[in-house]
């Protein structure tokens, strides 16, 4: 049955390895190569400079602007997204509101599905100081105080972003989790009734344990995706005003693309890689020390 | 087959919830009923304001494509008067048209690349023992590790080289890139679970080992293969950093990337923008209404995004 022909299984592969290597691992290689050096794109010359690109983007402000923002992201989403993603879903598949479980989950769904430029561009209306429905909200409510130019404010235009990030995921996390909360033996809670433990002992004590997997995985994609967010902040604010909203990657895309400065983008897209690989690694350590016992 | 798993416990419960009748503490039961309808409301309330969360911008976002500009500003919580349809002409003219055009030539290549060139590798590593198996196994999967994000100067140096700039290949090459280590590890698994015999006996019928895989592999791989393409389109459909930096010809752009064309060409005209934001969310939408399954199956493998 094996074949005899060693290189048939190359023949197979060979479509794969040519657009891996071009096309992810070539560009990874050359983005850490490339942040050695000061160039642009209308240039041909590159300028070796060491680590000079490195040690101006740790005196770079707006550089821990971003990073500072990235890490908002990711203690937000954790909370939000992980947290809430879970209560979220064990409501859900909890029997008392089983008859409005499929509909509810359809509808908690519908934001994943749709394009994030979509949302964007709808959320910027919402967020308009003088139309936006979000201040008119706050008018018809009494709360005329609170009112503001949610996205043209340094103080927080950061946060309106990540909040309409958390609307538009929340019902991905708990989707992840509904899948998981579904796999548990229904025994377990049947036993833990009997003797007497409420909705909410039995949360912590079956449902929490149970998806500790799930939580894991989700936490580590939250956290990913927390340092790579790009198209929110883009859309919405596009970083501003002043930087203040500002990201990893819309700063790495502004210095790219509008100062031309193609050697301290590649900088801080080396720093996002080294972010995500210390994800990956800690992902990987977890994994296998759980695969242990 | 999620659907099926909740039956299952709804069978359950319903037994379960006999049992708790049958053995309540006299001396705790009279707070535990007034703190169940307490959770329970509590329940509802957090379940109905969620709800309202998610369906009204929605909701407004639909209605309002039906209305005048100035009757949104003036009004932004009101019902249309009468249902201006023609904001729906006027989005598809201004370039929706284009741009829906666009998507479906990258997404549709981007998943017939994407499946074939996973499935094609995922054969190998499923069918052959050769040596370095591993080791490629994992240079393959290894790009699950690796944001796409990294990559974006490099690539538009590359696309600029390759003279594949302001092409539909721009877009397809690195979507298909980004897209193989986890559609190959989904394809591979489902091979795995393939039984050897059948293989062999169409070996033994004159099969040779391209035939094995496309007349026995692939059509019993169906339902992986369908949840493969759905989880491909999904984030071709979506993408949106590539798809605004490796294409600069409105002509070529894919509808996230062109909506943002679209919202500075209508920039007054509410009804029509809002009209083009909700034809553009459609399709995705409607897929899923139709092809749930393969997406939860998606999901329980290990996700749709990033």
């Amino acid at each position: 049955m094996t074949s005899h022909r060693k290189w048939l299984p190359f023949v197979y592969l060979a479509p794969v390895l040519v657009i891996l290597v071009l096309f992810v691992y070539y560009p990874i290689f050359s983005n850490v190569y490339y942040s050695f050096f000061d160039w642009g794109s209308f240039s041909n010359t590159m300028h070796f400079t060491g680590l000079s690109n490195f040690i101006n983007l740790f005196k770079d402000s707006v550089f821990f602007t971003a990073l500072k923002n990235n890490i908002y992201y990711a203690i937000i989403s954790e909370i939000i997204l992980v947290g809430g993603g879970l209560v979220l879903a064990a409501i859900l598949e909890d029997k008392l509101v089983r008859r409005y479980a499929t509909f509810l989950r359809t509808i908690y769904f519908l934001p994943v599905l749709i394009s994030i430029t979509v949302i964007a561009l709808l959320f910027e209306f919402f967020y308009n100081p003088q139309t936006g429905l979000l201040n008119k909200l706050l008018e018809s409510i009494g709360l005329d105080g609170l009112t503001r130019a949610w996205l043209g404010n340094g103080d927080t235009a950061i946060f309106a972003v990540i909040a309409m990030s958390q609307w538009q995921s929340l019902g991905y996390v708990a989707m992840l989790f509904i899948i998981s909360i579904q796999k548990i033996p229904s025994e377990l809670y049947e036993a833990a009734r009997i003797d007497g433990a409420g909705k909410v002992k039995q949360f912590f004590h079956i449902t929490v344990p149970q998806v500790k997997e799930m939580a894991f995985v989700a936490t580590i994609m939250t956290l990913t995706q927390a340092f790579t967010v790009f198209n929110e902040p883009y859309i919405l604010t596009g970083g501003g005003p002043g930087h203040s909203s500002e990201v990893l990657t819309t700063y790495l895309y502004h210095s790219a693309f509008n100062e031309d400065a193609m050697g301290y983008a590649s900088a801080i897209a080396t720093v996002i890689l080294a972010i995500t690989l210390i994800i990956s690694v800690v992902q990987l350590k977890v994994f296998r020390s759980g695969e242990g016992d | 087959m999620g659907e099926r798993q909740y039956d299952l416990t709804d069978a359950n419960g319903v037994y379960s919830n006999t049992r708790t009748v049958k053995h309540p503490k006299p001396e705790k039961s009279y707070g535990k009923i007034i703190g169940r309808y307490a959770g329970s409301t509590l329940v509802y309330v957090i379940l109905i304001i969620y709800f309202l969360l998610i369906a009204y911008p929605l909701f407004w976002m639909v209605v309002n494509s039906l209305r005048d500009s100035n009757d949104i500003i003036t009004n932004s919580w009101g019902l249309p008067d009468k249902l201006l349809f023609k904001n729906y002409a006027t989005a598809w003219e201004s370039g929706i048209a284009r741009y829906f055009l666009n998507s479906v030539i990258v997404t549709g290549i981007t998943c017939l690349l994407t499946i074939l060139f996973s499935a094609l590798a995922a054969y190998a590593f499923a069918r052959f023992q050769f040596k370095g198996k591993n080791a490629l196994l994992i240079f393959c999967i290894g790009g699950l590790m690796l944001a796409p994000q990294v990559s974006l100067i490099p690539l538009y140096k590359l696309m600029q080289s390759l003279n594949l700039y302001d092409t539909y290949w721009a877009l397809i090459l690195p979507y298909v890139a980004y897209r193989i280590p986890f559609i190959l590890l989904l394809i591979r698994s489902y091979f795995l679970g393939i039984p050897r015999e059948i293989s062999e006996s169409a070996y033994l019928d004159g099969c040779n080992n391209f035939q094995i895989f496309t007349k026995i592999f692939l059509p019993l791989s169906k339902p992986v293969l369908m949840t493969a393409a759905v989880l491909t389109g999904y984030f071709a459909w979506n993408e949106f950093m590539f798809a605004i930096v490796f294409i600069s010809n409105d002509e070529l752009k894919t509808v996230p990337a062109g909506l943002m064309q679209f919202r500075d060409a209508l920039q007054t005209d509410w009804g029509s923008l809002l009209a083009g934001l909700t034809i553009s969310a459609l399709p995705i939408v409607l897929l899923f209404l139709f092809a749930q399954k393969y997406f939860i199956r998606g999901l329980s493998n290990g996700g749709l995004k990033g």
